[in-house]
């Protein structure tokens, strides 16, 4: 790789392996996480459901501005040699079936993983005791199961690729230069029709 | 600085543009995607782990997820106290147990909202389990990756989310 991962390599892997420095930089980051989650409004129901129902489109301004700089500055850190990608092969077995499964809950609690817990930090008592507690009981049921789902459904259907432009035979670059431009056409689109 | 931190809400574009870099951060200082999801199961398992001392032992999914007081884990608490600060800050800090677009459907009965909310709670974590990941660690995190994965969760998690929105709350609703 290119030469700043000479020096930086070594202390950056002994600060991912130091599990206090982790716990630390991972309640820094969760602290930052859901005071940006309150300042984009998405850890208000209204605002989720809002854009579920297609009457705002706050959450997805959120993510497509997150997507826009996370992007570019991953895909540098990897250049750079800094950061490695962390990227799974999937399946429709598990992405398609359990995104959809998840849309549901999405649509009945409001919320997602991380925005429940940021309502809950704003007051939402639904949020705190319905919500967190029916995670923590769903997590412990997929738990159970994980081992039925896993050989029945998670490698069924693979998908053809791990990533678009493996799937696309082009270079990462361009690619992620496609996307950027995409994600910024949508996001002026959004602003002309004045969602 | 004090002039950012008191309104209510940003523009959606600055928030979402922070949220970007702290992903960027997620990679460079830990080593991995930003994403909630597992926290959960983390957390359910160190429940679980507190009465029987040898679930990881019993419950494969635990092998691979293993319960334990993480940078994974601290996500979750920090997002609440995060969250609980800027809405602080900013006044925005409300008790409420019945959202109004809830009320506005189904009334403000605080007994029937807390079941939805916990049932609704028990699909999500299901489904996110299930795709491996949820709108931040798919939507955000792997989709920036160009991930194919991530990409088709991501859409999943919308189509569904918007076909059972309308189904809740334009034809179950009043």
């Amino acid at each position: 790789m290119l030469q700043g991962c000479d020096a930086a390599m070594p202390l950056l892997t002994r600060l991912h392996r130091n599990g206090k420095v982790q716990i630390a930089i991972g309640l820094g980051i969760g602290i930052a996480f859901g005071f940006l989650l309150q300042k984009g409004g998405v850890t208000d129901f209204n605002v989720i459901v809002g854009q579920l129902l297609l009457e705002n489109f706050i959450v997805i301004k959120v993510m497509l501005s997150a997507v826009i700089v996370a992007m570019i500055g991953v895909h540098l850190l990897v250049h750079f040699g800094y950061a490695e990608l962390k990227v799974s092969p999937g399946s429709l077995g598990s992405n398609m079936i359990g995104g959809l499964i998840f849309g549901a809950g999405f649509a009945l609690l409001g919320l997602c993983p991380g925005t429940i817990a940021g309502a809950a930090g704003t007051g939402a008592l639904d949020a705190l005791f319905g919500g967190i507690t029916g995670m923590l009981v769903g997590a412990g049921l997929f738990a159970d199961f994980y081992p039925k789902i896993k050989t029945r459904f998670l490698s069924l259907a693979p998908l053809p690729a791990d990533t678009l432009y493996g799937l696309l035979h082009l270079d990462r670059w361009v690619v992620i230069g496609i996307a950027e431009v995409v994600m910024i056409g949508i996001l002026l689109l959004l602003a002309y029709l004045g969602w | 600085m004090s002039g950012i931190l008191f309104p209510a809400t940003w523009s959606p574009y600055a928030a979402g543009a922070g949220i970007g870099v702290l992903v960027c951060l997620s990679f460079l200082l830990c080593n991995r995607p930003l994403g909630a999801s597992s926290a959960y199961v983390k957390a359910r398992g160190l429940l679980e782990k507190a009465i029987d001392p040898h679930v990881e032992e019993k419950k494969e999914y635990y092998r691979e997820i293993p319960p334990r007081v993480d940078g994974v884990l601290m996500l979750l608490p920090g997002i609440i106290i995060g969250a609980f600060i800027a809405a602080i800050l900013s006044g925005q800090f409300h008790l409420s147990w019945v959202p109004g677009l809830w009320s506005a459907a189904f009334g403000d009965n605080a007994i029937v909202r807390f079941i939805a909310a916990f049932v609704g709670g028990i699909i999500l974590a299901f489904g996110a389990r299930w795709a491996g990941g949820c709108t931040s660690g798919h939507g955000i995190s792997g989709t920036s990756q160009l991930s194919l994965a991530s990409i088709v969760s991501a859409a999943c998690f919308f189509i569904g989310g918007i076909i059972v929105a309308f189904v809740i709350f334009h034809v179950a609703g009043v």
